[in-house]
């Protein structure tokens, strides 16, 4: 590598200044030695785990760390995405593996009636017995029993306001004693929602047919034809 | 002093800096100030990049290395293809599914690649917008000027007024796959104002503008059935021998195994550099953001522009530890939040360009007006509970309920307490060279999105990345399918390797290291 202060490693763990305090956490049933704080992903990484399934975008947008976790004592075993939570002392935790859930193939601009093919395309959608199991597991605090019950009800809208935050984690999958896969069902209701059931912006509109009928040519000649000093000059008023 | 205490600070303080307008600097200032302060100015962790297209000219040491690393392909190697297709898209981010999507619509037989989970990359982070002129009051010629002051008028006019003048296009062919952009009461695309822009110009989904755009993207690829090869990583171009590319061989990285792609024509969405932790800095970018193109391109002979530029996004989070390099948005300084150092004062103006507001943060904390973590890092604050002071309760929960729930998860609420930030390596500003239609020097082989160089200049602005991975992985992809039409698949040859291996020992040059990196090395050695 270029040179050693370079090397990510550094990024892994506390700051150097300070000695970390470790703590004990449990990755696949199996104890190890971490420092205090870090999270579930550089745990991992400290504990000398090469990461290929489960890492994506470490920012808590992708839903590739989709995790398991129980704390001390707790019986309970919770979801998390491991890239964005930090160990504790007595903490045991997994990855959870890809799930083969079904995703429905539609086309959306040939759809006639979206909120009826719904029940064709999943249609274990209307089947959901409340459990509220998804609910439980939705890292992000999604609402998704009701999101599924708004989507049979062919509330899209609601649907793709409650579901803006899904990372797409399918933890809410695996739980589903109904066999639903409830981001898929939202993801599906969202995007409905934008190509049946919202406005076209007409300004939009507009501004594509300007530009085709060229009416920002003399603008454009007038620009490119400046030098790079009378471009400073034109953009130095830019606030 | 402990975190609380330094906070109180700037509740104290909140009333009297609302009442001072900062004002922008003037153009010399501006430049006085990057030329002190800003990392691409700090010659020692710069080089010259020994041999290749870019030989004598200068970059960071970390993308030097890899340029000059040795090609894990051995001479020898059995070229035999497993797939044969007219268009290898490489990259499942923003880019490379828009260049997919319209290379298949156009009757491509396509094969995508990425090297971990489709969608899992730098797209599905955006948070703060996309730019777009939609607006009445905007136009793509006043876009095309704002991108080119904030680029320090070193952008491509080229490539830019084509990005702008497609973007209105784009954001039709978002909403028509079902892409939902704020809008505003009478049913128009709702615009906020981005930092360094004239006008309000970013379309957004709330603050998750890049994982619904991603989520619709993905959706359809799956939807059209784009023969897709997740886990699978570009590690070597493939030439005629004549200087055209013809394919390339990844591995799959679940077994390691190498798999040879012949394809008419490459298009490269990779996308950035930010897990080379260039000089040291933490970074906002995925995992797989290793620079793979630059080498890949370099190794073919393409050329390189502006790669001694990149941008460190004023906004990384420092305090808690987890966050250390994720991205805090922008949006909050768009919105009006203050940056603040440790007396207490506001020492720019919160919404300069990137780089000014980077350098002005680094200036802060070396010259002992940054803030101290108990772990010993350093940062200044971004007042964020000012916005729900300045714009009504709930503004925070409203418009960044992501950010909101990634402070909430380490018990930080930002709605009453400021966060520290400092800058976090956010983006590569150049790349590989490209013409307006995305093609590279080399016949046949395409880049888009943010792997490719010279659109942004030396300071890309907010919010035109999103826009130029759409409007270039669309032209990569429908001219690269409309090529593939009469084309005849070339021959398979590493000749460009071995050249390239000649070349280095030539320069005496005899590198330990294989590039491309495809993943950082993160995990710890425990012997
Ligand atoms: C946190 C964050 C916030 C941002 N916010 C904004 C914003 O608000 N507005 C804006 O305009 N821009 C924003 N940006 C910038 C913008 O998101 C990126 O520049 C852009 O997404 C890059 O898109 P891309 O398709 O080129 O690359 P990416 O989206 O990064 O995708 C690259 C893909 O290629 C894959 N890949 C890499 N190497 C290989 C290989 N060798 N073989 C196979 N596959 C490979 C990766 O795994 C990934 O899937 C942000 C960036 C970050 C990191
Ligand atoms: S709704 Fe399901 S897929 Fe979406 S974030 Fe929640 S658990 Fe994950
Ligand atoms: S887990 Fe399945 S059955 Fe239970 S509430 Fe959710 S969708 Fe309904
Ligand atoms: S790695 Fe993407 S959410 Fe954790």
């Amino acid at each position: 590598m270029a040179n050693d202060s370079t090397t990510p490693q550094q990024f892994t763990e506390q700051a150097s200044e300070i000695k970390p305090q470790m703590v004990t956490v449990e990755i696949e049933g199996k104890p190890f030695q971490v420092p205090a704080g870090v999270t579930l992903m550089k745990a991992m990484w400290y504990a000398g785990k090469e990461v290929l399934r489960g890492a994506g975008c470490l920012g808590g947008f992708c839903g590739a760390c989709a995790t398991y976790y129980r704390t001390k004592d707790d019986p309970k075993v919770k979801t998390c995405l491991a890239c964005s939570m930090a160990v504790e002392e007595g903490m045991s935790f997994s990855f959870m593996p890809a799930f083969p859930a079904r995703k429905a193939i539609y086309n959306l601009p040939e759809l006639k009636d979206p909120k009826q093919d719904l029940f064709e395309l999943y249609p274990e959608a209307p089947l959901c017995r409340n459990c509220n199991a998804c609910t439980e597991a939705c890292p992000q605090k999604i609402d998704v029993r009701e999101g599924v019950w708004k989507a049979v009800f062919g509330d899209f809208k609601a649907v793709s306001d409650m579901f803006m935050d899904c990372v797409m984690c399918g933890m809410c999958t695996p739980v589903c004693i109904a066999d639903i896969a409830p981001n898929l069902v939202a993801v599906y209701a969202s995007r409905a929602q934008g190509v049946h059931f919202t406005e076209k912006p007409e300004g939009l509109a507009k501004r594509i047919k300007k530009i085709a009928d060229g009416d920002y040519q003399e603008d454009w000649d007038r620009v490119l034809k400046l030098s790079d000093e009378e471009l400073q000059n034109t953009t130095a008023s830019i606030t | 002093m402990d975190i609380t205490a330094q906070q109180n600070l700037v509740h104290q303080t909140r009333d009297e800096r609302r009442a001072i307008d900062f004002p922008k600097l003037s153009p010399a200032e501006r430049d006085a100030l990057i030329k002190k302060y800003h990392p691409d100015h700090r010659g020692h962790a710069y080089r010259s990049i020994k041999f290749g297209p870019n030989a004598g000219d200068s970059t960071v040491m970390e993308v030097a290395t890899l340029l000059e690393g040795d090609s894990p392909i051995p001479a020898d190697f059995n070229l035999t293809p497993e797939y044969s297709v007219d268009v290898l898209v490489v990259g499942g981010g923003g880019a490379g599914c828009a260049a997919a999507l319209h290379a298949h619509a156009a009757g491509s037989n396509v094969l995508l690649a990425t090297k971990l989970r489709l969608g899992d990359s730098n797209s599905v982070m955006a948070q703060g917008g996309m730019q777009i002129a939609v607006a009445p009051d905007d136009s793509p010629v006043q876009h095309f000027l704002d991108t080119l002051k904030g680029g320090h008028m070193k952008n491509d006019h080229d490539l830019l007024k084509t990005m702008v003048e497609e973007g209105p296009s784009i954001a039709q062919w978002l909403l028509e796959l079902g892409v939902l952009f704020d809008r505003q009461a009478d049913g128009n695309l709702h615009v906020k104002k981005g930092g360094g822009s004239s006008k309000a110009r970013l379309l957004t989904c709330s603050d998750y503008t890049g994982l619904e755009i991603m989520r619709v993207l993905k959706d359809e690829v799956l939807n059209q059935k784009v023969p897709l090869l997740e886990f699978g990583a570009v590690i070597e171009l493939l030439s005629d021998g004549a200087g055209t590319c013809t394919g390339a061989v990844l591995q799959d990285l679940d077994n390691k195994r190498h798999i040879v792609v012949a394809a008419k024509t490459v298009i490269l969405a990779t996308g950035g550099i930010g897990r080379l932790h260039i000089q040291g800095f933490p970074t906002s970018n995925h995992y797989g953001a290793t620079g793979d193109a630059l080498v890949l391109a370099y190794r073919m002979g393409v050329p390189l522009v502006q790669i001694d530029t990149f941008q460190y996004h004023p906004s990384g989070g420092v305090y808690p530890e987890q966050l250390v390099g994720a991205l805090v948005t922008e949006g909050i300084r768009s919105e009006g939040g203050h940056l603040v150092n440790a007396h207490g004062e506001r020492f720019v103006n919160e919404l300069d360009t990137r780089d000014v507001v980077s350098s002005s943060i680094i200036r802060e904390c070396e010259e002992g007006r940054g803030v101290r973590t108990a772990s010993g890092r350093v940062g200044v604050w971004l007042d964020t509970p000012l916005l729900d002071v300045e714009h009504g309760p709930g503004t925070l929960d409203k418009h960044f309920p992501a950010m909101v729930r990634q402070y909430e998860r380490y018990g930080v609420d930002i709605r009453k307490d400021p966060v520290l930030i400092y800058p976090t390596l956010h983006y590569q500003n150049g790349g590989v060279k490209i013409d307006v239609k995305g093609e590279t020097p080399v016949g046949n082989l395409f880049v888009a999105g943010e792997a490719s160089g010279g659109l942004h200049g030396r300071n890309r602005l907010m919010g035109n990345s999103l826009l130029d991975l759409m409007v270039f992985g669309k032209r990569t992809g429908l001219t690269a399918a409309e090529r593939a039409k009469s084309l005849s698949q070339g021959k398979l040859t590493l000749t460009h390797v071995e050249q390239f291996r000649e070349e280095a020992q030539r320069h005496q040059v005899s590198s330990e290291l294989t590039s491309p990196m495809v993943l950082p090395a993160y995990t710890r050695h425990v012997s």
